[in-house]
């Protein structure tokens, strides 16, 4: 078969359309960097523009954006410690305990968190979560005190890191259900019957043949969950009173750690061009943080894949499911499942 | 069809009761108990709690705890250890269940009922601000939302007019030309995997600076508002497309090669209109999902209270930076700006539910036929 001219243009179009997606990544980072540049090297104890505003009283660019990169990991660590588990709860839910008829909508409704915009919730935790939280906030500092978590003044607004973080929980869920879901249904059926065969219980089936099976696809599902909650935004803005430096603190409202993202968008508009470049240096910093935590994350998805080519070979399928990566764009990007609303339709 | 593995694995516990007495039923807690456990459980937290001080946060978490203690000792005495915990984690994962569906449920009520005295005609057709009026020394509050409606109709057009096509060609690219293991074809699998990584806000800051470096320092508009999100959304539509194309059969393909069809035509032809539905159910999501987003176009586009349709000059409004703006940085009326929060919110949530919609019906309508 000949190429016609309309085949090559065509196909020129496409090529080009992939090629410009490495072009695009290239120049995000190209420009992140040379806008951050001028900050990173400026003289942040005699530059008068420096020197006023939010980012008096840093001696220089690293100084500045340490205390946000650890609030961002704190933040969102706490975020997981909270999310994870009622996460991998849902999705043993809906892949093991839901009634069959039940459990494709009971996903559905998990996964439109996920479209809800990220502004709406934070306007939520606001209203919602600050104040349902401030019974704990105070019984857990009157109590638990001594541990430096729970340490310092109790905040009376509700504006804590633990507010911040139960909504940024919320956020986190449908990435991590979903994915951990599909990979719980991959799980092969004969060893799930023989288990129950055995006499285990539905737990302890799940215990020795589902949880083992998953593992790696339940870890970076988290991992993917955690790439999100760090370049969460809004949320935090909204419900964490901050103060840059570094707070292991989450029930204050005095002695906040600051995410880098929040820091943005509270000190945007007002900054000058030099406290802008060091914005975004700080948001190359995220940029940076996130996609490492985004490869680890896909790296262990690939690497258990052929890890285990004897269970591949017996029921031709592998460890993690080829389109669970996928999904998180699908599901955890997109809103909604569009594979769900399509699926089956060549089966 | 999502299968639940295993279901149909466990037989049903209750057998006939027959005349002989079942020992398979014996020793075991009545099938209900867990609701039975649960009820007294709120009954009992919500008695005392009563006495010393009620507050609804702490009455369901207490009543939970002493839910799963009590079911958790109810059972080992009854039945053995090894049940005891059977229902304990069965009942700790539905309460993860029901913990994920409150926030949804409670955030929608609290969007509607605190959005929708706001939502009048007059917050949809007119631009909102405060007014001087010299005369009377007196302030004046529209409340209104026509600049923001504007703002995020043309910078998501215009962020949907650039993505979607390099989406559709990059997805074509990658099922229909690229050999799946030319380097081309995983580096950019890669990229869009990286690209899906960026936080929102970093595709913000790059428009910002890209702007700023090509346009100088007022470099706030709709327009680099859209590159932002399509930053954001090119990823998603690759992503959607390319599983959809990878569903249409093989056998279609090679029929029509092997009646003599070129490649470009085979694809226009055949393979486009069999995966049309997924297609655009994909790009509707995507759309749903960056009209939400606040940080990148607050960055890029700034914030105002005018009414700016020229996407290519000045700040521009949104719904979300709206939503934003009306309770970070609040006019001098402060209860308006915080009531208009909540209306352009409602509105934002509105959109996305007909977004969702629309994606859900023309998967139906445009399905292929003969598919159910």
């Amino acid at each position: 078969m000949k190429a016609r001219p309309a085949d090559r243009i065509f196909f020129g179009f496409s090529f080009g359309s992939a090629a410009l997606i490495m072009v695009i990544l290239a120049a995000v980072a190209l420009f992140l960097i040379i806008r951050a540049m001028p900050a990173i090297v400026a003289n942040w104890q005699t530059n008068s523009l420096l020197t006023t505003g939010p980012t008096a009283g840093f001696s220089s660019f690293w100084a500045y954006v340490g205390p946000l990169l650890f609030g961002t990991l704190w933040v969102s660590l706490i975020a997981l410690i909270i999310g994870a588990p009622i996460a991998i709860g849902i999705a043993l839910f809906i892949s093991h305990y839901a009634p069959r008829r039940l459990a494709g909508i009971l996903g559905y409704l998990v996964d439109l968190l996920a479209a809800v915009p990220s502004i709406v919730f934070g306007l939520w935790g606001i209203i919602v979560i600050r104040p349902l939280l401030l019974p704990l906030t105070q019984w857990l500092n009157d109590h638990l005190g001594f541990i430096p978590l729970f340490a310092g003044q109790a905040s009376n607004t509700g504006s804590t890191i633990l507010a911040g973080s139960v909504v940024l929980a919320v956020m986190i869920l449908p990435i991590i259900s979903s994915i951990s879901r599909e990979i719980f249904l991959q799980t092969p059926r004969l060893h799930e019957e023989a288990a129950l065969a055995l006499g285990a219980t539905r737990w302890e089936m799940i215990r020795m043949a589902v949880l083992p099976y998953a593992r790696s696809g339940v870890v970076s599902a988290t991992l993917l969950g955690l790439g999100r909650a760090l370049g969460e935004t809004m949320a935090i803005a909204l419900i964490i009173s901050p103060s840059i430096g570094v707070s292991f603190k989450i029930l204050t409202d005095g002695s906040n750690a600051q995410t880098i993202a929040a820091n943005l968008a509270l000190n945007f508009p007002e900054s000058n061009d030099l406290q802008r470049s060091a914005l975004i240096g700080s948001g190359l910093m995220l940029f940076v943080v996130s996609l490492a935590v985004n490869f680890i994350a896909r790296w262990i998805v690939s690497r258990s894949t052929p890890g285990r080519p004897k269970r591949q070979r017996k029921d031709g399928r592998s460890a993690v499911p080829s389109n669970a990566t996928s999904r998180v764009d699908a599901v955890a990007l997109g809103g909604a499942s569009v594979s769900g609303a399509l699926e089956g339709e060549y089966e | 069809m999502t299968a639940i593995v295993g279901s149909k694995a466990s037989t049903p516990r209750s057998g006939n009761p027959g005349p002989i007495p079942n020992s398979l039923t014996t020793g075991q807690l009545p099938k209900l108990v867990e609701l039975y456990v649960g009820v007294g459980a709120l009954l009992v937290v919500g008695g005392v709690m009563l006495l010393l001080g009620f507050n609804v946060g702490g009455w369901i978490f207490l009543s939970i705890i002493l839910y799963l203690v009590a079911l958790g000792v109810l059972s080992s005495i009854a039945e053995n250890r090894r049940k005891a915990t059977d229902r304990v984690v069965r009942s700790l994962v539905v309460i993860a269940f029901l913990l994920a569906l409150a926030p949804l449920v409670s955030t929608l009520i609290t969007v509607i009922y605190k959005g929708i005295g706001e939502l009048t005609p007059d917050f949809i057709t007119k631009t909102g601000g405060a007014a001087f009026d010299p005369a009377t020394l007196k302030v004046t509050i529209t409340a209104g939302a026509l600049q923001a409606i504007l703002g995020t109709l043309i910078i998501t057009g215009i962020a949907a007019l650039m993505s979607i096509p390099i989406g559709i060609l990059t997805s074509i690219y990658l099922v229909e030309y690229a050999k799946p293991s030319s380097w081309m074809a995983r580096a950019v699998t890669f990229l869009v995997d990286v690209m899906t990584g960026i936080p929102s806000i970093v595709a913000g800051l790059f428009a910002f600076s890209l702007f700023t470096i090509i346009v100088g320092p007022k470099a706030f508009s709709g327009f680099s508002a859209s590159v932002a999100l399509s930053v954001l959304m090119i990823p998603i539509v690759v992503r959607s497309c390319e599983e959809m194309l990878r569903l249409v059969p093989h056998d279609l393909r090679e029929a029509s090669f092997a009646l003599g069809v070129s490649r470009f035509s085979t694809i226009v032809k055949i393979v486009l209109p069999t995966a049309i539905a997924g297609i655009i159910t994909g790009v509707m999501l995507a759309i749903a999902r960056v009209i939400g987003e606040t940080a990148p176009i607050f960055v890029a586009a700034s914030f105002t209270d005018n009414l700016n349709v020229n996407p290519f000059f000045g700040p521009m409004q949104t719904l979300p930076v709206l939503a934003y703006t009306g309770y970070k940085f609040p006019g001098q009326d402060i209860a308006a700006s915080v009531a208009s929060s909540w209306g352009a919110a409602l509105l934002l949530v509105i959109i996305v539910v007909i977004l969702n919609i629309i994606a859900r019906i023309v998967a139906r309508a445009f399905a292929p036929k003969g598919a159910r």
